[in-house]
């Protein structure tokens, strides 16, 4: 009697971690077929925009070119669309480097593209800064980085916009973000800002912090401060990337543009003219 | 019962401890804050003032998700004129000063929000204009 329980417990109890174990195989072996396609070639991809457009072509989708043949002539254009974004979005100025807020700010064309450089570049390349913000990508890593959902992507328009109050300085973000784009705030940053913005909030000690394509200007109908600030030049140009007859595309569809570590697969929505 | 006399000891002197606070000042809670009306002589808000009293911190955070989340950036019309979703940009146009108004309900009951730790008070913009 005892032992015909026992022996009958231990069949069950193999026949159970049996189908335990293969439920999975199973499960993958039958869907295999379904999922293997579509999931490779993307990453293939990799590259400029293709994979783009059939993703979010129905969409506004905010982007940008920077001409820098403009500022090649005008250095000074630069730093004055920089002055107009540190007075729109109270971004403080602060002297040490390691601890510097930055929305948009100027670098040396291999910083800005270590995957276009290489040897014996033209003189212009060499002594010019180059504008470099946020990319807004369409394939944002911050947005997958971040663990309380406080940089996400705005269905509206594309932009890769922040809720302040939700980051929790984790800086993941900045971590995945392949541009450096986001600052952190090591300190409160209110003694450093010269002037306020009383239409914007400051930020806090603890937050981490980026361009937001001017969305709160834009949803005043204005255009962003530093496009504003180029007004006339065409050095920044400002509009929907799928909208096939707006400037933007033109520009596009004219010039010859390369974007800034295309190899990321973030597929960014600023263009540069070099 | 054992140790009778210590353990009713114990409890009420336990007891007034906890109540401490409300014996002590007289089982009076203070005179009641006064928040100023606001200094421009504006006698409409968003919501009757019952309602703001119970729930402003609700409709900011309704406001915030709006604006940020959902792209909801339509004007509250007041009083026939036009306001931002915000609280630079709505309410401190009226109650601009917020230590007579924010501050008074907040120190009495004890709560310090961090609403200030980003946005900027009347005060703290006048304060950086003047240097």
């Amino acid at each position: 009697m005892m032992d015909n329980k026992r022996r009958k417990f231990l069949k069950m109890a193999g026949a159970t971690v049996l189908a335990g174990i293969s439920a999975p195989a199973i499960v993958k072996l039958s869907s295999t077929d379904a999922v293997a396609s579509g999931g490779g070639q993307e990453a293939a991809a990799g590259g400029h925009s293709q994979s783009a457009a059939g993703a979010s072509s129905a969409r506004i989708r905010l982007g940008m070119v920077v001409d820098m043949r403009v500022f090649y002539q005008d250095q000074a254009l630069l730093d004055v669309a920089i002055e107009a974004c540190v007075k729109a979005h109270n971004i403080p100025e602060i002297p040490d480097r390691k601890s510097e807020i930055k929305w948009i700010w100027k670098t040396g064309y291999e910083n800005a593209f270590p995957e276009h450089s290489h040897n014996h570049r033209s003189q212009i390349l060499e002594h010019n800064q180059f504008a470099v913000l946020c990319n807004h990508c369409d394939n944002p890593s911050c947005v997958k980085a971040c663990p309380t959902k406080a940089t996400f992507v705005v269905e509206k328009n594309g932009i890769v916009a922040m809720d302040f109050h939700r980051c929790i300085g984790c800086r993941f973000c900045m971590a995945a973000c392949p541009f450096g784009a986001r600052s952190f705030n090591w300190q409160d940053p209110r003694p450093f800002i010269k002037r306020y913005n009383p239409d914007f909030p400051t930020r806090m000690r603890g937050v981490v912090e980026k361009c937001n394509f001017c969305g709160e200007r834009l949803a005043l109908g204005l255009e962003p401060a530093c496009v504003e600030a180029c007004k006339g030049t065409g050095a920044l140009v400002f509009g929907d990337l799928n909208d096939a007859d707006s400037e933007i595309r033109k520009v596009l569809d004219e010039e010859f543009t390369i974007q800034r570590k295309p190899s990321a697969g973030t597929i960014p929505s600023v263009f540069y003219i070099v | 019962m054992y140790n009778k006399g210590y353990v009713i000891t114990g409890l009420v002197i336990f007891v007034l401890f906890v109540t401490f606070p409300v014996w002590f000042n007289g089982l009076d809670a203070g005179p009641l804050p006064k928040p100023e009306p606001p200094p421009g002589g504006e006698k409409q808000c968003v919501a009757p003032a019952a309602e703001m009293r119970d729930s402003h911190m609700q409709l900011l955070n309704e406001w915030r998700d709006d604006v940020l989340r959902n792209s909801n950036r339509v004007m509250i019309t007041v009083d026939g004129k036009e306001y931002r979703k915000g609280l630079q940009i709505a309410c401190m146009q009226c109650h601009s000063n917020k230590e007579k108004f924010c501050d008074t309900c907040h120190d009495y009951a004890a709560v310090s929000p961090t609403c200030w730790d980003c946005h900027i008070a009347p005060a703290e913009l006048a304060k950086k204009e003047a240097q």
